[in-house]
């Protein structure tokens, strides 16, 4: 799938018409630079995305806390392949270009329900390709996306330390204890 | 042979002369070169990689998860230069650098045999697995009783005595369980069982006749003794970080326990960077004189004499040694009178995999990490055949609770998903298999005839595959670890047959291997070539057959003995 039937299949999902996702490559102007690398994105907008996946609840602080963006830029330039990069970076570009064809409006902009209800979208739509695609294919980036923000956020120190527990000298080993509801160890 | 353009720098013989030299000062090296230097010899450690301190050289062991960069990942483009290490066990960011890089140390394979090495001073000692098990009578009598291989040229009885002798150093944690097919040690205190842990040992018992599952016998200081203070060891404090190197020297290591006792005797000396290229054979005295050592940086070659040499290169570097030593008495190879050196290698089965969820239990949880795994000893041709195939299997088994998922019809991102995956999910518990394997003369090492390393020493080339024998042993795991834990109530997630190649399992034996007949063995019950006595291989190179528990606890006891032995012979005047 190239970048254009991966964005006229996302936006079908959308309910937005193909038309309106064509417009917009034939050079409708955005209102963000469109991504041509890694660099080129906005690591603050990868903290917002994050910090909608896991964002701050009573008992522990959001993904953004964590420095996500910053987190997920490392991983994808350090640790995935060529065509996962590539993945990664036409995914953020399709999730701008999204963003602005149904709500007008860049992510950042947009209040958390808004935020929610577009990220839900593409978690199911994630769900759905994935386990279609074929084995040697990459994930769908949204998938990457939100994998980066798990792993990285519970292995953050506020994630690993206010919402998990994480005991770096336990100093002993029980077997058996009672549980009353605590967050998981780490590991 | 040598190019004749490097210059031997003898040093002076005088000089470069020891009482006994060790080759390799990983786990078997280490434990040699305690024994030596403790009973009063002057001792030359010959180590192919870097120095590695104890403490000293362990830059992660403090390390908190985010401050690793990739937090443990290795990068992509490492991965790509280095798809063998990579592989290993343990290997990860947090652990690279005790491990080799592919390109530094190529091999060459005549069937998929993955090589895991780890070059520095205390070796893969390291990074070793730390499970402790004794072999049982059973092991040694099986290959002959059952007509699998030639006869052990030792008995339990033989050996038990040292197995104390290390236990008590080393220390080992564990239950005194009294099963037959894997005999008690001396232990400190064990690691508890988890509800889960509980369940199905019970459910074993009840179901079974002779199938226990036992806590963890691990290398692991759980409670110190005298002995283990005065080492500068301290109590185990349940990180399980273990292979970054242990910030309180809990975990057995040479590193942080036999090379520091051996340098306290004033007997020690080590060279790093040493990388041997044979041992010297003298025809008019018969026996080995030295060793011949090119250095890794300088490419300078050094010879070291001495009155005994242990070689505890790792299994198969053991081999390599041997078979690049060559003279005119032995041109196939140091001691290698009848074929055999390099032949019957054997290593563990690892393929089998099972895990099962369970239901329940969600009031009871464990305190943060145990260090250790359960042990089921082995079941099968306990003393007689009673399978359609030879040997026997250990399998390692530990409960654990997941994290929890946020239920399919809720939202799955947002705080409430957030705080639901933070909690503690179900129990699942995984089987997995160490199985012995058939050392056949097929299955062997050799010299490559035109490839050489960067300091001119032929590549070795594995020849090593799997059998018929294997197949139906991991069958017959993965039949019985699905019925064990359907038994106690578990459902069954997955049964796998990885078919890794040999070799990841870490465990490769043999191609020395020791034996009561000359003519069939390359080592004596006291793990003395039978043609060059004052040469002793007491690494994993001297299994006559591979049994099913971990070895590594093996090595250092016939280590132990072996030294002792030589020293004994050496007064006496027969060595």
């Amino acid at each position: 799938m190239n970048r254009r039937e991966a964005l006229a299949a996302t936006a079908t999902l959308l309910g937005v018409t193909i038309t309106g996702a064509q417009i917009f490559l034939n050079g409708c102007s955005p209102a963000e630079k469109n991504i041509r690398s890694l660099n080129d994105i906005d690591t603050n907008l990868l903290d917002e995305i994050g910090d909608t996946i896991l964002p701050e609840s009573a008992a522990s602080p959001g993904a953004k806390v964590a420095r996500i963006g910053e987190f997920m830029k490392t991983i994808v330039a350090d640790c995935y392949s060529e065509i996962e990069q590539k993945t990664f970076v036409d995914g953020i570009n399709n999730l701008m270009i999204l963003c602005r064809e149904t709500y007008n409006d860049n992510f950042t902009n947009l209040p958390t329900e808004k935020r929610l209800e577009l990220l839900t979208k593409l978690d199911t739509e994630a769900s759905a390709f994935n386990q279609s695609k074929k084995e040697e294919e990459p994930d769908h980036y949204f998938s990457m996306i939100k994998q980066l923000t798990l792993w990285g956020y519970f292995t953050s120190e506020p994630g690993a330390t206010k919402a998990l527990r994480y005991v770096p000298i336990p100093g002993r080993y029980d077997g058996c204890i009672d549980y009353t509801g605590e967050p998981a160890w780490l590991y | 042979m040598l190019a004749k353009t490097i210059q031997v720098n003898s040093g002076g013989k005088e000089k470069n002369t020891y009482d006994a030299i060790v080759i390799g000062s990983g786990i078997s090296g280490g434990w040699a070169t305690k024994e030596l230097c403790e009973l009063g010899l002057k001792t030359l450690v010959l180590e192919r990689g870097r120095d590695v301190q104890h403490l000293k050289d362990y830059p992660t062991m403090m390390k908190k998860p985010w401050e690793l960069p990739h937090r443990g990942r290795m990068s992509n483009q490492f991965l790509k230069e280095n798809p063998l290490i990579s592989k290993a066990a343990g290997f990860g960011e947090d652990t690279a650098h005790f491990f080799i890089e592919d390109k530094d140390h190529p091999y060459v394979q005549d069937k998929p045999f993955d090589w895991i090495r780890g070059y520095q001073l205390g070796g893969k000692s390291l990074i070793w697995g730390r499970a402790c098990q004794r072999w049982s009578k059973y092991e040694f009598e099986a290959p002959a009783k059952l007509g699998y291989g030639i006869d052990w040229p030792i008995r339990y009885e033989d050996v038990a005595p040292w197995y104390s002798h290390v236990e008590k150093f080393i220390g080992v944690c564990g239950n005194k369980d009294g099963i037959e097919s894997m005999p008690d040690g001396e232990f400190l205190p064990p690691f508890e069982f988890n509800c889960v842990e509980k369940h199905v040992k019970q459910t074993l018992l009840k179901e079974y006749k002779n199938r226990f599952l036992v806590q963890g016998r691990w290398a692991h200081l759980s409670q110190p003794n005298e002995i283990h203070l005065k080492q500068g060891r301290g109590q185990c404090q349940a990180r399980n970080l273990c292979m970054r190197g242990c910030p309180y020297g809990s975990y057995f290591s040479s590193n942080s326990t036999t090379l520091p006792w051996a340098a306290k005797t004033g007997n020690l000396t080590m060279r790093p960077f040493s990388v041997v290229h044979s041992i010297i054979y003298d025809e008019l005295k018969e026996k080995a004189t030295g060793v011949r050592i090119i250095d890794s940086k300088t490419k300078e070659v050094t010879e070291y004499f001495s009155r005994i040499i242990f070689l505890n290169a790792s299994a198969l570097n053991s081999n390599l040694v041997l078979l690049n030593s060559t003279s005119n008495r032995f041109p196939n190879g140091l001691g290698n009178d009848n074929d055999t050196l390099g032949k019957y290698i054997g290593f563990h089965l690892y393929r089998g995999f099972v895990n099962a969820s369970f239901e329940g239990f969600t009031d009871k949880y464990y305190y943060v990490r145990n260090p250790t795994e359960g042990i089921l000893a082995n079941y099968r041709n306990l003393g007689k055949q009673e399978m359609d195939y030879v040997g026997g299997f250990t399998t390692f088994s530990a409960a654990y609770r997941t994290r929890a998922s946020q239920p399919a019809d809720k939202p799955q991102l947002g705080a409430d998903y957030k705080d639901a995956i933070s909690k503690p999910g179900p129990w699942e518990m995984y089987m997995y298999m160490q199985g012995e394997t058939v050392p056949k003369k097929t299955n062997h090492v050799r010299l490559s005839e035109t490839e050489k390393d960067q300091w001119g020493i032929p590549l070795l080339v594995t020849s090593v595959g799997y059998d018929d024998n294997d197949e139906k042993m991991v069958k017959d795991f993965l039949e019985q670890s699905q019925e064990m834990l359907t038994k106690a109530g578990g459902k069954i997630l997955n049964a796998i047959d990885n078919k890794q190649p040999p070799g990841l399992d870490i465990h490769e034996m043999g191609g020395v291997r020791m034996g009561r007949d000359p003519k069939t063995s390359m080592l004596n019950q006291w793990n003395q070539l039978h043609h060059c006595k004052n040469v002793f291989v007491t690494d994993g190179a001297c299994m006559t057959s591979t049994g099913n528990q971990s070895p590594s606890i093996l090595y250092m006891t016939l280590t132990a003995r072996a030294a002792n032995h030589a020293v004994e012979e050496m007064k006496k005047g027969n060595l």
